[in-house]
C-alpha cells in the first residue's frame, strides 16, 4: 500500500501545485533558519579533537596579584595563561609525556623572487610537541622534532597556503625561507587542518584560523618575538628591554599538557602545585596555591566558546520553524479540505480512517521531505552568504556535513507530520455521506 | 440479506432535531431489485446510507447476511463497505485526475489484491459496462452515462453482494439513464441485488418491488412477500 500512497501523495500534490508549493517553502524557510542557526551551534559546540579531548589539558598556575584575583568576578579562577619563565620552567622539567607552550606572534615572510615584496604571515610560536599533540595533518614532512626545540633551530611548519604561493604547491621540506630576516628550514607543509573551535587557543574566542606558520618558542629570545595575542600583567615592572618582557610576571603564553591516564593527571598536578611551592619561596606565587588543570571540553566551557547568544539564536531559529509550521498546519488544512470529498469516496469504498489518515500522513512526509530538501539548499546558501560576509572566521564553520543533512530532513519530516496530524485527523472525521451527497 | 428492523435515525444540530428515519423496517432478499421513493426529506437518502455503513443509527437492529452491523467499529465497517456493498452516486464521483482503470482499482486497492487480480477484475468490470477500449481516458474525456457506467463498474469490480445506488441516473439525459437502467437491469439478472434510491416514478416501476418512505416512516412495501407477515407483525408490537 505504501507505494499507492506514495503515488496517490504525489498526484495530490500536483493538483494544486500553488499550494503545495506554499506548504513546502514554509518548512524549507523554518528548516533553513533553524538549520542555520544550529549548523553554527554544532560547530562550535563540538568537540574539536575527540579522540584525545580528556588526555590534553589546559595547564594553569596562579601567578597573579596578590591584592586581588586575576578576574574579581570569578576570583577562583588563576590567569588563563602564564608568564614566559614558568612556560620555560615546566617545559624544562618535562613532567608530562608532552607538553606545549604557544603564542601567537605575526611575522614577515620574504619571498626569494626579484619581484617579490615581503609579506605577513599569523604565526604560532611553539614547542616541538605541539604537532604529536594536537595531530595536525601534514601534506608534506612533519613538524620538528625535541633536539631542535634545544639549539634553537631556525626550523618551521608552513601551511599548504603558504606553500602554494612559495613553492606553488610543491614538496617544499628542506628548502628555505627567509622569515624575519633569517633563514629558516621547512620541516613540514600542514594540509587542511582547521579544528572548530581552534581550542588549543581561545582567549580570542576560538573562531581564529589555523596560523599560517609554526616556528619553535625557543627562538623567541634570540628573534625577539613579540605577541600579537592578549597579555595581561599585574606588577608594576620597568620593561626596558625584551628580556626585561620574558622575565617579567605578565601572562601572554598559552600551556598544555598532554596526560594520557587520571594518575597522570594528577601527578602532574602534584608537580605544577610542587613547582609553585619552590616558586613562593624566591617570593612569587603570593596568591593562595591554585593550580587547575582543565581538558578541552572543559576548556571550552570555561571560556564560554558556546555563547549565550549563539543558544538564544538557536532557540529563536527553532521558534521560526514552529511559526513555520503552524502556517503549515493551516496550509495543510486548507490542502486536505479541498480533497475532502476525494477522501470521502475513498471512506465509502472501503478505505477506513486508518488508511486514509495514512495516506493523508505519508502525502505530509514528502512535502516534509521536499521542504526539508530545499531547506538544506537555503541553509547550504545562507552559511555560504555567511561564510562570505565573515572572512575573519574558519570556513569549516560555515559547512554543513552529512549529520546536518540527514538532521535537518529528519526534523523537517518529524515535524510536517506533526503538523500534518492534525489537518490529518480532522479530513477523516467528516461524514463521508455528507460529503459525497454534496459533491 | 439485507434486514432493518425498527430503525431510527435522528439528526442534530444546537437547535433543530430531524428525525430523519423513524423505527424503519426494511427487508430486501437476494437477487431483488429494489427501488426507494419517497419525496424530499422522506429519509432515502439517509436510509440507503445506514444501509451502506456510511451513517450510523440512534436505535434499531441492522442485519446484512443475518450478521447485526449495528456496533461494528470503522474497521469492520469499512472492510464489510469494501467487500460486500458496491456504491452508486448521483453525481458518479469519479476522481478526476485518475483514469479510469485506476478509479474502477480505487476499492480493489482497499481490499489488498494483487495487481494480477485487480487488473482481471477491472478489465472484466469494464467489458461489461462496454468501456473495455477507454480504460485510460479521464472521467473529463467521458460523457456523463459514460461516467456512471464507471461508476457502476467500479461498484461491481469487487464482486459486491448487493449495489446501492443513489439517483443514479439523476444527473443524465433521457436516453443516457435508459441506457444506465438497462445495464442496472441486466446486472441484476446476473445475480446482483440491487438497491436504489429514485424520485422518478418510471424508473422506480423498472424495479422489482418499490418501497416507499415518508417522514422516515415506511409508508409501502418495505418487506418481501415471505417476509411481509412477520415483519408487519413485528414493527406492529414494537410501535
Amino acid at each position: 500500500m505504501f507505494a499507492y500512497y506514495l503515488t496517490n501523495a504525489i498526484r495530490s500534490m500536483r493538483r494544486n501545485p500553488a499550494l503545495t508549493l506554499l506548504v513546502v517553502a514554509a518548512i524549507a524557510v523554518g528548516i533553513a533558519v533553524s538549520m542555520t542557526m544550529l549548523t553554527v551551534y554544532y560547530v562550535m559546540a563540538s568537540n574539536p579533537i575527540p579522540r584525545k579531548s580528556e588526555q590534553l589539558f589546559a595547564v594553569q598556575l596562579d601567578s597573579w596579584n596578590p591584592l586581588r584575583p586575576f578576574d574579581s568576578d570569578r576570583p577562583e579562577r588563576p590567569p588563563h595563561q602564564m608568564t614566559w619563565r614558568d612556560v620555560n620552567a615546566l617545559l624544562e622539567a618535562g613532567y608530562a609525556s608532552r607538553q606545549a607552550g604557544m603564542f601567537e606572534a605575526e611575522l614577515v615572510i620574504t619571498p626569494q623572487g626579484e619581484n617579490q615584496l615581503p609579506f605577513e604571515v599569523s604565526a604560532r610560536v611553539t614547542s616541538s610537541d605541539f604537532f604529536p599533540m594536537f595531530e595536525p595533518s601534514f601534506r608534506y614532512g612533519g613538524g620538528w622534532d625535541r633536539q631542535a626545540d634545544r639549539v634553537s633551530a631556525q626550523v618551521m611548519v608552513i601551511n599548504r597556503k603558504i606553500n602554494d604561493r612559495l613553492f606553488g604547491g610543491e614538496d617544499s621540506v628542506g628548502r628555505r625561507v627567509t622569515v624575519n630576516g633569517r633563514e629558516f628550514t621547512i620541516t613540514g607543509v600542514m594540509d587542511q587542518w582547521e579544528p572548530m573551535p581552534r581550542f588549543y587557543d581561545v582567549i580570542e574566542g576560538g573562531l581564529d584560523e589555523v596560523s599560517e606558520v609554526f616556528v619553535p618558542l625557543s627562538l623567541t629570545p634570540r628573534m625577539k618575538f613579540n605577541s600579537a595575542g592578549s597579555d595581561w600583567g599585574w606588577k608594576p615592572e620597568p620593561i626596558r628591554s625584551f628580556e626585561d618582557w620574558l622575565n617579567s610576571e605578565a601572562v601572554w603564553l598559552q600551556f598544555w599538557a598532554e596526560l594520557p591516564t587520571p594518575e597522570d593527571k594528577a601527578a602532574y598536578q602534584a608537580h605544577i602545585d610542587a613547582y609553585v611551592m619552590e616558586q613562593k619561596k624566591l617570593g612569587r606565587f603570593e596568591r593562595p596555591l591554585n593550580n587547575q588543570l582543565h581538558d578541552v571540553m572543559e576548556w571550552m566551557a570555561y571560556h564560554e566558546i558556546v555563547q549565550k547568544d549563539v543558544r538564544v539564536l538557536v532557540g529563536l531559529g527553532f521558534l521560526f520553524l514552529v511559526v513555520c509550521l503552524l502556517s503549515s498546519v493551516s496550509l495543510l488544512l486548507t490542502k486536505f479540505e479541498g480533497r475532502s470529498g476525494e477522501m470521502s469516496l475513498r471512506r465509502a469504498l472501503g478505505a477506513n480512517k486508518t488508511q486514509v489518515i495514512s495516506q493523508n500522513l505519508i502525502e505530509v512526509a514528502v512535502i516534509g521531505t521536499c521542504g526539508g530538501a530545499i531547506g538544506i539548499t537555503l541553509t547550504w546558501a545562507s552559511l555560504n552568504a555567511l561564510g562570505a560576509a565573515i572572512t575573519r572566521a574558519p570556513q569549516a564553520l560555515f559547512e554543513i556535513d552529512t549529520t546536518m543533512i540527514v538532521t535537518a530532513i529528519a526534523v523537517s519530516v518529524c515535524t510536517s507530520l506533526l503538523a500534518g496530524i492534525y489537518p490529518a485527523v480532522k479530513t477523516c472525521a467528516i461524514a463521508p455521506a455528507q460529503q459525497l451527497k454534496t459533491q | 440479506m439485507l434486514e432493518m428492523d425498527q430503525v431510527s435515525k435522528v439528526y442534530r444540530t444546537d437547535r433543530v432535531q430531524t428525525r430523519a428515519l423513524d423505527g424503519l423496517c426494511v427487508q430486501v432478499d437476494a437477487g431483488e431489485f429494489v427501488a426507494v421513493t419517497g419525496p424530499s426529506g422522506s429519509g432515502k437518502t439517509t436510509f440507503l446510507n445506514i444501509a451502506g455503513l456510511l451513517e450510523t443509527f440512534e436505535s434499531g437492529t441492522y442485519k446484512l447476511e443475518g450478521e447485526d452491523v449495528g456496533n461494528l467499529d470503522d474497521a469492520a465497517r469499512s472492510r464489510i463497505r469494501n467487500q460486500k456493498i458496491g456504491f452508486i452516486f448521483q453525481s458518479f464521483n469519479l476522481i478526476p485526475d485518475l483514469d479510469i482503470f485506476d478509479n474502477v482499482d480505487v476499492p480493489l486497492r482497499y481490499r489488498g489484491m494483487k495487481a494480477p487480480e485487480r487488473r482481471r477484475r477491472i478489465e472484466d468490470a469494464l467489458l461489461r459496462v462496454g468501456l473495455g477500449s477507454r480504460s485510460r481516458h479521464l472521467p473529463s474525456q467521458l460523457s456523463g452515462g459514460q461516467q456512471q457506467r464507471v461508476a457502476i463498474a467500479r461498484a461491481l469490480a469487487g464482486d459486491p453482494l448487493f449495489l446501492l445506488a443513489d439517483e443514479p441516473t439523476g444527473n443524465l439525459d433521457t436516453q443516457m439513464a435508459g441506457q444506465v437502467m438497462e445495464l442496472l437491469q441486466e446486472i441484476n439478472q446476473a445475480g446482483t441485488t440491487i438497491v436504489m434510491v429514485t424520485h422518478d416514478p418510471s424508473l422506480a416501476a423498472m424495479a422489482s418491488r418499490n418501497i416507499t418512505l415518508l417522514d422516515g416512516k415506511l409508508e409501502s412495501g418495505g418487506t418481501t412477500q415471505l417476509g411481509a407477515h412477520a415483519q408487519d407483525l413485528a414493527c406492529s408490537l414494537i410501535t
